[in-house]
């Protein structure tokens, strides 16, 4: 990872509530650390928000992001602040340009590992090909605060109208970019303190700006709204509550079904085995570098070979149909040929006994 | 683990199916009992019943140990939670399920500043109680003899480091009496047994020899992996049949005839049985451990000195039905009316093992 944080003039190694009083501290963390690390004329402007430039239509979303452990095997809060909302861009058929970045940080928190998030929200907004424009930092007293929490909020130039659920009709195809739940099952695992440092189970945190824009390019959609009849219908990235509880919102209240086929579902054999130690689902589990996408079953072929040709696509498949079968509902045809209804996750996922 | 893609993904399922079904010609309308929380949300989620023929029912014993644990039992704990410098620690389960007022559970107890922790096992729990040597540190072992050994271990730990400020709460409890206690009640009517592959693993498949030997009654120890269900379903359908009931451990890749002896004798050393209540069965004796005297500084029972006091059923309940197979969930009139995963009445629906939040989520 390349590191291009400047040497920070301050000699404390944990952060204090003096860095976010507004005063001095707060200026040499700004100057030494942040400014450096995104290197952008609009964010050195240093004014109270960021003068844009831009004439198209605009997607904007925002997320907060409070994981723990902050590093976990595949990535960082710092990679993850980025790739989240960058993804939900994305998935709004947009272009990612632009991002806001607020950190809250904890009273005792050390300095070193703030520079490291920093480095790699850097290294991650450069990936993704946007520019942090504008930013907040807070320091909240010792106790009060899980050590650091980020929120990003990102503006994208729409790519593709993407006409959503409403489109969707039977016999469409549901596809996702690559493996399920890898990013759920490593924080798990890594937050019960079971994952060794070799161990195959990484996140899937990644940003989706080339697998959106290779599916979109593929299916032939631009900016300029071709109706219901767009062959993308819909594009999500499964974070919380997994695949499983994004389809059924894409199903609720809804005249169609979506049919997967539990022997089509690409999961990495080490998602399994830790999902199978800690009582888990992985179709329950967060991925926070996929995209499931439902489409006209004539273009799925050209976006399956679109998505697999960009790095983190290698394993798109399709899952999945939609049928009339069980209006509203998530089905699940099982390995043995039986069938059983997929339901959305309740609550939060709790270990179970055994 | 690769191993048991094998069980995950059966390639003969027609012909196991095929069997199944010429055997039931012969034996007629057969219903066959789980008795595992676990095996309850493995038929669920493998789709097994909607590919049986519909002359055989699976029906879902008192195998989930968060349902069987009484609503005194946990508004009790719920009370506990609420002591100042106490801290409950528990495997996830635990923390939804209401006691007897609906919505009261550990987790709103905890969202009302309530010290409550979840953890994976209770070594976790004894280092949280090192690292906070001014908090009690509450265990509550709940579970069968699968979870037993660990707490056991636990304890034992807690004493040799002389951890002062930890204790067990023991909601522990004995497969055994509690299935005899079933087999014996009035309104018994289950054909054959899939016996727990996790207790067995502990106890040995001869723990549930009594089966076939006091009641002619057919078992099999059982795996969780589809392929290991529907196999053991087409043991118990050919015993009965052939009209002689055995033993048989279908799961013997990881369950020995005689149990681990090592896990038997930390729960020796540690626990005897005891008298315990079950929701549905009510008072079992024998059906439970208790610590033993010479752990009772790390008995939560002794160290707080509590008593369960109150209702032990949930006023329109019908878990207790359930648990003993008697009332399939669907049949409860509450079942997807008032009670839900989100808002649930019963413990049937709110752990993830309960025949309840099984049927509603995967049927």
């Amino acid at each position: 990872m390349e590191d291009r944080i400047i040497e920070s003039r301050t000699t404390d190694d944990r952060i204090t509530l003096d860095y976010g009083s507004g005063g001095l501290k707060t200026s040499e963390l700004i100057e030494s650390i942040l400014l450096p690390a995104f290197d952008n004329d609009t964010l050195a402007s240093l004014g109270d928000g960021a003068v844009l430039d831009g004439s198209q239509k605009l997607v904007f979303s925002t997320d907060s992001f409070v994981v723990s452990p902050w590093k976990f095997p595949g990535g960082d809060i710092g990679r993850l602040s980025v790739c989240g909302t960058v993804n939900d861009l994305c998935m709004a058929g947009g272009i990612p340009k632009y991002l806001s970045l607020s950190f809250i940080l904890e009273e005792g928190f050390p300095f070193s590992d703030f520079k490291s998030i920093v480095s790699s929200i850097a290294d991650e907004a450069k990936e993704a090909g946007v520019s942090i424009v504008t930013g907040d930092t807070k320091v909240v007293d010792s106790g009060k605060g899980d050590g650091i929490y980020i929120n990003t909020a990102g503006i994208g130039f729409q790519r593709a109208v993407l006409p959503g659920k409403s489109a969707i009709r039977p016999g469409d195809a549901v596809l996702i970019s690559g493996s399920i739940g890898c990013h759920g099952a490593a924080v798990m695992m890594a937050r019960s303190g079971l994952l060794r440092e070799d161990s195959p189970l990484v996140s899937d945190c990644q940003p989706l700006h080339q697998i959106s824009a290779a599916a979109l390019e593929a299916a032939g959609m631009t900016a300029r709204a071709s109706g219901s009849s767009a062959p993308v219908r819909i594009l999500r990235d499964p974070t919380r509550g997994g695949v499983a509880t994004t389809l059924n919102e894409f199903t609720e209240q809804m005249p169609f079904s979506i049919e997967l086929d539990q022997s089509a579902l690409p999961i990495d054999p080490a998602v399994e085995t830790a999902c199978d130690i800690l009582g888990l689902d992985p179709l329950y589990c967060a991925c926070e570098g996929r995209m499931l996408a439902v489409c006209d079953p004539e273009t799925a072929g050209d976006i399956l070979d679109a998505m697999r040709k960009i790095p983190g696509g290698e394993n798109a498949a399709q899952i999945g149909t939609v049928t009339e079968n069980m209006p509203g509902k998530v089905l699940l045809k099982t390995p043995i040929g039986g069938r059983r209804i997929l339901a959305k996750l309740s609550g939060i996922q709790l270990p179970r006994i055994c | 683990m690769l191993y048991n893609s094998y069980f995950k993904n059966p390639k003969d399922v027609p012909l196991l199916l095929e069997k199944i079904e010429k055997y039931t010609e012969q034996t007629g309308p057969v219903r066959l009992m789980e008795i595992c929380g676990t095996h309850t949300m493995a038929i669920a989620r493998s789709g097994i019943r909607s590919i049986l023929p519909d002359n055989v029912q699976l029906l879902s014993g008192p195998g989930c140990p968060v349902c069987v644990t009484p609503a005194n039992m946990i508004d009790m704990i719920l009370d506990l939670s609420q002591r100042p410098g106490v801290l409950i620690t528990s495997y996830g389960d635990l923390l939804r399920v209401p006691g007897s007022a609906q919505g009261d559970c550990l987790l709103a107890r905890r969202a009302g500043g309530g010290k409550v922790e979840s953890v994976y096992s209770p070594m976790d729990a004894l280092k949280i109680a090192e690292e906070h040597p001014e908090t009690e540190v509450v265990f509550l072992g709940v579970g069968f003899e699968t979870t037993a050994p660990g707490t056991a271990a636990c304890i034992l730990e807690a004493a040799s480091r002389k951890l002062n400020n930890f204790s067990v709460l023991c909601l522990l409890k004995r497969t055994e009496p509690a299935i005899r206690s079933l087999i014996e009640s009035d309104d018994f009517a289950v054909n054959g047994f899939l016996c727990p592959g996790h207790v067995a693993a502990i106890i040995g498949a001869d723990g549930f020899s009594f089966l076939p030997d006091d009641y002619r009654l057919p078992g099999v120890v059982s795996g969780f992996e589809p392929g290991d269900l529907l196999y053991s379903i087409l043991e118990l359908i050919e015993m009965l049949a052939h009209g002689i009931p055995e033993l048989k451990n279908e799961y013997t890749r990881l369950v020995r005839q005689s149990g681990n002896p090592a896990a038997l004798a930390l729960m020796e050393q540690v626990f005897c049985p005891a008298p315990s209540d079950w929701r549905g069965l009510g008072l079992i004796e024998d059906s439970g451990y208790a610590i033993r005297e010479q752990y009772a500084p790390w008995d939560a029972v002794k160290k707080f000195s509590l008593a369960p006091a109150g209702e032990k059923e949930i006023p329109g309940c019908r878990c207790a039905q359930v648990i003993r197979g008697v009332l399939r969930p669907a049949e409860c009139p509450l079942f997807k009316k008032l009670c839900s995963p989100d808002n649930p009445v019963g413990p049937c629906m709110v752990s993830g093992e309960g025949a309840c939040a099984a049927a509603y989520q995967y049927e």
